[in-house]
């Protein structure tokens, strides 16, 4: 029995006295990719945004290896191996890609005032080990030859795996893509899936993701989790969910 | 009562006085920010304009021969507010409205421009030396002990506690039960949506900006009297603390703004009985600080949550 | 001409006559210790028409003014500089080029004129600082004069009461300033950006307030006098020495007394000041902090989830900003040698704010450019000086209308992957 990566339970939002998302549990192992879907509005990303420390859960407890990350800042949680894309592309638009990629190693680098100002030895070792990881990602998303472009000038589907490549930069061991298939042609969702397969075979992290694309999610999650009007409604494999009587109430139909 | 007793409510009287008139120009500051969320600089000079106005009907009508106070006051009143709403529309129009959409810091920027202009607009048309006008409205009860300490409650300062309870009432009845109030309050809910349902948004707007220099315009009528002097730069610090009370209160409402500015009125006269006048306004500021610090949502502002 | 055109037309004029009237048409005037109300005279009655016409006119013709003002071309500097590659070859030269010859040209003009040019050297160092607040960090900070005023008072009361060197005080001022900016910025950089301008304005009252009234430390509104000038190596630059046995400048390279010395000797450690702040933005731009400034100032959320912790990041600009403010506080104390909170008023933050606007958030040459015109312009404009302040707020409305991003856009130093 593999340990738990991220372990989280009874996860609860309020807003006031709006209850968005409502006693979720989820369980995320090495190595696994793993799908929350749900139909709109069902405080999926409501859910990320807990995780990731972007609001502070009203109740229940987040443990990632074994820490619980409930309640602490979303600049920590990141820094403790968890980050996560956004459903609209964060970039840093108007800094080329490559910067976007220096900038995500900010707390590998040396950020001593001096240092920078006099160009010490290991200030230098520390630029050019950046780069050359940043490189290393941007060939992994096929993106090396536009290392120089302004980020807004990318395409939608390259600023997608951009914004992917950013978050592995930061070599983090749980990766959540908010929605990373929407606007996606069908090339470009069959290329991202291959991404998030290799991501987890060959990087050995683990995914978690929200989707709406039915073929993505059945065709590449290792557990699938249903969530409606914030509150779980299942889980289990691909086949399970097809089959579950409540999930095809709920929504099912998006083929 | 004690003699301390009473000095502490000759400042209370004082405070809640001052206050008064900040709560006035809050609600102007207050309106605008619920709208279209941002902080018109301009307000402060607003109010310094309806003083100015104020002073120069006053002034024509004394020098014409007009004596009845009731008239005269009546008149300045109507006229500072028609003056300081023109201002307000035109500052609106010529250096926000062309901006709206721009990132936050630019229309800030033309914001404390325009204050600067209007500041120095009035140097060159008035002077920049005080100008003063005999008080016009003299005594007032008093109570306590004349051996001790002496309570007084002038009618000046009952004409502004009653007029700032008029204009709020008027204000408040106007916000909840008109068309026009109503669409003030859908557009400080959700300008876009309000747009989209068909309501002419920039009108909103725009006469969002006239009641709070008519408001502001009032402030300028009843301090200018009180205080019984002007100059073109007391629109500066009356802003900044208009906008304290504003933030106080919790910015965007309005019984924000009134307990705001109240609450600020009396902790400046409570200091300013036990230390040096001039650091009242340190205090103010420090208040300001702290609220923002502890509860950037004020008293009885709702927290906003950010969205991803 | 339509009909709605002329009722707009009618309309702004009819606005700019109640504007006008009420505030130009009558003056108030004390008339022996009664306030009377005097008509305007009649010259300035032409004026309000003239202005109402004016108004009336170009409403009226609106859509030929618009053209009019379309049709002024953006300045564009980049066709009027040399390409990129020409420029990387070129640069060194240029700057080169430009120190020397700032190096010289204060010996051949007169005194007043290098004396003008020191004082524009503070607004370009000012500037240069409050750029890295609001044009690199994008935060808005309306009190900047306040970090100025204590690099200020902070070599003013150290030299009065322990006698220290104007050298020494440099760092000490740029340092007490930076404890400030750490002390301000700490509690209030997590604020929205209106609300951060607000309170920083505030932070600048209060600090011009305490000055006013301390008077025990501060010397209140009489301020500090008799500020030691700044010694090149203990040489001092007075007529006469003012300590026993110390030696003065002319008298060290046997020449005559002249107050040129001093004048140039000011001006040429305010070039040397510059350049360092110059070189040190410079450096931090191509950093991973000012990296982070930038991206901070694009996207909070995504550096956030990236693990970015904002308030160290723009902490790390304020601080900076607020030491550059106190270096150059420290100088302008000592050029001056006397000093009051009078100089420390809100005014001075909005011009220097306005220096980074005009010349363009982020830009440094925008920056030198619109220090350069903004101390310059009213010193040629002698005759204008009562209009100054009115211009100067009509000029940030104007600016904002017409090219926020200002003069000289900022052109990023944008770092470059090398291919193998």
């Amino acid at each position: 029995m593999s340990q738990l990566l991220l372990d989280v339970n009874g996860l609860t939002m309020r807003f006031g006295g709006l209850v968005a998302v409502n006693g979720v549990n989820l369980k995320v192992k090495n190595r696994q990719i793993v799908s929350v879907i749900g139909p709109n509005g069902a405080g999926k990303t409501t859910v990320f945004n807990c995780l990731s420390g972007f609001y502070i859960p009203t109740e229940g407890s987040v443990m990632l290896k074994n820490q619980q990350i409930a309640g602490l800042k979303d600049y920590q949680i990141s820094r403790k191996g968890l980050v996560r894309t956004f459903q609209h592309v964060r970039l840093f638009q108007k800094m080329t890609v490559i910067e976007n990629m220096l900038v995500a190693q900010h707390r590998h680098l040396n950020t001593n005032l001096f240092s920078g100002l006099l160009k010490t030895p290991n200030y230098r070792r520390l630029e050019k080990d950046a780069m050359e990881h940043a490189a290393h990602w941007l060939k992994e998303v096929r993106l090396l030859d536009y290392a120089n472009r302004e980020a807004g000038n990318l395409s939608y589907g390259q600023q997608r795996r951009l914004e992917i490549a950013r978050c592995m930069v930061t070599q983090p061991e749980l990766l959540m893509l908010d929605e990373p298939a929407a606007g996606l042609n069908p090339n470009e969702t069959k290329e991202l899936d291959e991404l998030i397969i290799s991501l987890r075979d060959e990087h050995e992290i683990s995914i978690l993701l929200i989707e709406h694309d039915m073929s993505l999610v059945m065709g590449i999650s290792d557990h699938i989790y249903v969530i409606a009007q914030g509150t779980p409604l299942a889980d289990g494999n691909a086949e399970q969910i097809k089959g579950n009587p409540d999930v095809i109430k709920a929504y099912l139909g998006e083929e | 009562m004690s003699e301390f007793s009473l000095y502490l409510l000759q400042q209370l009287i004082n405070g809640l006085t001052i206050g008064s008139t900040y709560a006035l120009i809050a609600i102007g500051y207050t309106m605008v920010y619920g709208i279209i969320g941002m902080i018109n600089f301009a307000h402060g000079e607003i109010y310094m304009i309806g003083s100015y106005v104020t002073f120069i009907v006053i002034a024509g009508l004394l020098g014409m021969g007009i004596v009845s106070l009731p008239i005269i006051l009546v008149i300045a009143l109507v006229v500072a507010m028609f003056i300081a709403s023109t201002y307000g529309w035109t500052v609106e129009r010529v250096a926000y409205r062309p901006l709206r959409g721009s990132n936050r810091l630019i229309p800030l920027i033309s914001a404390i421009g325009m204050s600067i202009f209007l500041q120095n607009f009035v140097v060159l048309a008035q002077g920049s030396r005080d100008v003063a006008l005999p008080p016009q409205i003299i005594g007032g009860w008093n109570f306590g002990d004349p051996s001790t300490f002496e309570v007084s409650l002038s009618y000046m300062q009952v004409l502004i506690f009653a007029v700032t309870f008029i204009s709020m009432t008027l204000l408040t009845l106007f916000i909840s039960r008109s068309r026009m109030g109503r669409a003030c309050r859908a557009c400080s809910e959700d300008l876009g949506m309000t747009n989209l349902l068909g309501i002419d948004t920039n009108k909103i707007i725009a006469l969002t900006f006239i009641v709070g220099a008519a408001l502001a315009a009032i402030a300028g009528l009843l301090l200018g009297l009180y205080y019984g002097v002007v100059n073109p730069f007391v629109g500066f610090i009356a802003g900044l603390k208009a906008f304290t009370a504003a933030v106080l209160g919790g910015i965007g409402s309005i019984p924000g703004a009134v307990l705001g500015g109240l609450i600020l009125g009396v902790t400046e006269a409570m200091t300013s009985a036990f230390f040096p006048s001039e650091y009242k306004d340190v205090v103010s500021f420090g208040l300001l600080v702290m609220i923002l610090l502890f509860r950037p949502s004020g008293l009885l502002g709702k927290p906003e949550v950010e969205k991803v | 001409m339509t009909s709605s055109k002329l009722y707009n037309a009618i309309f702004a004029a009819g606005i700019a006559l109640i504007l006008a009237c009420l505030m130009i048409g009558v003056k108030l005037d004390t008339d022996s210790s009664v306030l009377a109300v005097k008509g305007a005279t009649a010259e300035q009655w032409i004026w309000i028409a003239v202005g109402i016409s004016v108004v009336f006119l170009s409403q009226l013709f609106s859509a030929q003014v618009d053209a009019l003002f379309g049709a002024i071309p953006k300045p564009n500097f980049k066709a009027v500089l040399p390409q990129e590659k020409k420029m990387a070859v070129l640069k060194p030269w240029l700057i080169s080029a430009v120190i020397v010859g700032m190096l010289i040209w204060p010996f051949m003009v007169s005194r007043g004129t290098v004396d003008l040019a020191t004082l524009t050297l503070i607004y370009i160092m000012l500037g240069l600082g409050l750029n890295i607040v609001v044009g690199l960090a994008g935060l808005l900070d309306l009190g900047f004069v306040a970090f100025y005023a204590v690099g200020a008072y902070t070599y003013a009361l150290l030299s009065q009461y322990f006698g220290m060197s104007f050298w020494a005080c440099l760092p000490i001022s740029a340092g007490l300033a930076a404890l400030f900016g750490f002390l301000l910025g700490f509690p209030v950089l997590r604020l929205r950006g209106d609300y951060l301008a607000i309170v920083t304005l505030g932070f600048g009252e209060i600090i011009r307030i305490l000055l006013n009234n301390w008077t025990s430390l501060t010397g209140g509104p009489n301020g500090i006098s008799g500020i030691d000038k700044p010694t090149l190596f203990g040489l001092e630059f007075n007529r006469r020495a003012k300590e026993e046995g110390a030696m003065t400048f002319h008298e060290y390279f046997d020449m005559d007394y002249s107050s040129s010395y001093k004048v140039i000797f000011l001006y040429l450690i305010a070039v040397l000041l510059v350049i360092c702040v110059i070189y040190l933005i410079n450096r931090l731009m191509r950093m991973p902090i000012g990296r982070a400034w930038e991206a901070l100032r694009e996207d909070e959320i995504a550096c956030r989830s990236l693990g970015l912790n904002r308030t160290a990041i723009k902490l790390s600009a304020f601080t900076l900003g607020a030491s550059t403010a106190g270096f150059a506080g420290c100088f302008f104390a000592a050029r001056q040698g006397f000093i009051s909170p009078e100089s420390f008023i809100f005014i001075e933050s909005a011009i220097i704010l306005a220096i980074v606007v005009l010349g363009g958030m982020g830009s440094q040459m925008g920056i030198i450019f619109a220090a350069i015109i903004m101390t310059i312009l009213p010193e040629l404009a002698r005759e204008f000086s009562e209009y100054r302040m009115l211009l100067f707020g009509l000029l940030m409305v104007v600016m904002m209308r017409w090219r926020p991003e200002g003069l000289v856009p900022i052109k990023r130093p944008n770092l470059e992957l090398k291919q193998q």
